[in-house]
């Protein structure tokens, strides 16, 4: 049997808002292998930061059960879920806001060893300082300075040093790169790749750069508002993109060679409100293939439709002979 | 003038921008030379740093002085010098002969008044029309990007990012400009709006024989809509061609560092080659090729003297000391590509 270090069922985080409930992550199933990368994309809005956010209980779910390591998390106290989060991290977009201006480099890092009581004594704690900011190829003289003084990758870096202090299993990575120039990007990506293999971490990877996730995941999940609509191994995702809204995605990526012809999958209309969404396919309205009888009439589900390659379009599903 | 020069809409010569602060000056431009042929599209590629914003801001004479310090032999738009332009003249000039699409479509939209007020705005400074013309100009403006007329009278916050950028298009070729400059124009927002905003920028400029500046960080973008590049670094051009030459023949290590760093879609085993160190800082710039530090084919002698653009066939022109020293060097990219 695979080892599953996170299994998500049925999650679901509604917001309050004075036109009724903004359905932001609505049902939504995975299991992750231990080891391995899911990426989860989609485009602004479509409820993948907040995905990564319930699942580490930074904001509260609405519904669903989160197991991680067989034990249901979702229904912990605050003390327990303290205690649960050394093993679980998050590397945030913006390595400009994540970062307490009035700390040093030093002082970021340590925070969270001095916080769980990890190591104790200065020498040693400085000694592991020293021993992260090494692992992410930060230089040692950097030790006392403040995040102002340094570039969007330096601070990314630190990000990741503070993430990897309580040596975590998980590490849920936020857009890690999207701040970033294209070539400290790449040397992010590769440190980022180093460390799982070092350390066997298991990441969730959120990005809406589908270029970056193909490179980067095992698996792809494509959220469209609220719900997830594909999942595949990477591969399989781009190569045989089934569903019309991840066809139409993959379609828009340019690409920087020359000569490249491809046919775009052009989309329509607008978009549907994530407010009290009506039950029926959310990308219907887009969609050039939407046909009113089958699309309209229920909420699709995820089906597997190939080993390991799951759709929610019951168009699609219904080609492929399935009974929706 | 001869013929050849009349048939470029935009010419710099040696185009310096330093911006005087206290902590030292910024060299933000170091001496471009650039020059766009009619309805053509150039894309200016670079990091962030690079000085391509600043560049196109010193085209349209928007930088701010004091700190800024625009320095440069030659700058002409259409063949009218914009150098010596008075104040009341070059208002003339921007918005109707050269406009500009800011990135954040955002902040570039004035929220307490209507779109269609903003769009007639240009249009009654320029086409010299009435209010009402004007406004009715603007609905057919809307409709061309692909926005319904009746929705001239609502504000900006009622509007999506895509739509909002759509706005800031339509206000851009309300007066159908000769020149059109693009600042990142698609970089907030999301793939499938992008190719859709691409695609229509696309379309306006073959109907309306736009000649346009794309400044953009993504080279997928640029292989998509521009006829020429040119690379930026550290406020130099060092590599500049069409699309072919730069793309199929790519001779600096600095452009090939660019391709490298960028995950290859076809092929997700490809390990990434990020270019090492980082982009010199701009108040003390390295005395040779501002690249070195971080070039793995750099020598000594680049880092004794900064290369001059040198042309190496076609319009295809290279900025790297390697290649006057030795006729035979040839970069990674060049070797696997043949």
């Amino acid at each position: 049997m695979a080892d599953n270090i996170l299994e998500v069922k049925h999650l679901k985080k509604y917001f309050k808002t004075s036109r009724g409930m903004l359905h932001a992550v609505d049902d939504i199933n995975f299991t992750l292998e231990r080891g391995k990368t899911l990426g989860l994309v989609g485009e602004s809005g479509c409820g993948k930061s907040t995905t990564g956010r319930v699942i580490l209980r930074l904001l509260e779910p609405t519904d669903g059960e989160i197991i991680f390591e067989g034990k249901d998390i979702s229904k912990l106290s605050k003390s327990e879920m303290r205690h649960m989060r050394k093993d679980m991290q998050i590397i945030f977009q913006d390595p400009f806001s994540s970062l307490d201006p009035k700390k040093t480099v030093s002082q970021i890092i340590a925070e969270p060893i001095i916080e769980n009581k990890i190591i104790k004594g200065k020498l040693a704690r400085e000694e592991r300082v020293l021993e992260l900011m090494d692992t992410v190829g930060l230089a040692e003289r950097y030790i006392n300075t403040y995040p102002h003084e340094l570039d969007g990758g330096r601070r990314q870096r630190i990000g990741i040093a503070r993430a990897l202090a309580m040596e975590p299993k998980l590490i849920i990575c936020d857009e890690p790169v999207s701040a970033l120039d294209v070539s400290i990007q790449a040397q992010i990506l590769n440190l980022l790749k180093d460390l799982q293999k070092k350390l066997g971490l298991t990441y969730i990877f959120i990005t809406h750069d589908l270029s970056v996730v193909n490179h980067f995941s095992d698996d792809i999940a494509v959220m469209y508002l609220g719900q997830i609509v594909e999942k595949a191994p990477a591969e399989e995702l781009f190569d045989n993109p089934v569903h019309p809204y991840t066809q139409a995605l993959l379609s828009a990526i340019p690409i920087p060679e020359l000569g490249h012809q491809r046919q775009r999958v052009q989309l329509k209309g607008e978009i549907t409100s994530p407010i009290e969404p009506p039950a029926e396919c959310r990308f219907a309205k887009r969609c050039l293939m939407c046909n009113e009888e089958v699309c309209k009439k229920t909420v699709p589900q995820l089906i597997e439709i190939s080993p390991n390659h799951f759709v929610a379009c019951p168009l699609k599903q219904k080609e492929l002979g399935f009974n929706v | 003038m001869d013929k050849n020069e009349e048939r470029d809409i935009l010419r710099i010569e040696n185009l310096n921008v330093r911006f005087e602060t206290e902590d030292g000056v910024v060299h933000a431009v170091n001496g471009i030379d650039m020059k766009l042929g009619y309805r053509k599209t150039l894309g200016l590629v670079g990091e962030t740093g690079a000085g391509k914003t600043t560049t196109a801001l010193a085209m349209l004479r928007l930088v701010p002085n004091p700190p800024g310090v625009v320095e440069c032999d030659r700058l002409e738009i259409d063949g009218q010098d914009v150098r010596g332009m008075s104040a009341s003249k070059l208002e003339q000039v921007r918005g109707k002969e050269i406009s500009m699409i800011f990135q954040d479509p955002m902040t570039a939209l004035n929220p307490v008044f209507t779109v269609g007020e903003q769009i007639a705005e240009s249009i009654e400074i320029h086409e010299h029309l009435s209010k009402e013309k004007a406004l009715e100009k603007a609905g057919d403006m809307l409709e061309l990007v692909g926005i319904p007329r009746q929705r001239a009278n609502e504000y900006p916050h009622q509007f999506s990012g895509g739509m909002k950028q759509r706005v800031v298009i339509a206000i851009a070729l309300a007066c159908n400009p000769k020149l059109l400059i693009a600042d990142e124009p698609t970089t907030a927002l999301d793939v499938t709006i992008q190719a859709q905003v691409l695609e229509l920028m696309n379309e306006l400029k073959e109907k309306y024989d736009t000649s346009m500046i794309m400044i953009t960080h993504d080279l997928g973008i640029v292989a998509e809509v521009c006829d020429d590049v040119a690379v930026m670094y550290a406020g130099r051009i060092v590599e500049q061609g069409s699309l072919e030459e730069v793309y199929g023949k790519t001779m600096h290590p600095y452009t090939e560092g660019l391709f490298n760093s960028l995950p290859n879609i076809k092929n997700r085993q490809a390990m990434l080659k990020p270019i090492h160190g980082l982009m010199p800082d701009p108040t003390n710039l390295p005395e040779g090729c501002a690249f070195a530090p971080r070039c793995n084919y750099a020598t000594e002698e680049c880092k004794k003297a900064c290369p001059a653009l040198r042309n190496v066939g076609g319009t295809h022109m290279v900025a790297c000391v390697r290649y006057e020293k030795d006729p035979n060097f040839m970069i990674d990219r060049r070797k696997q590509n043949g």
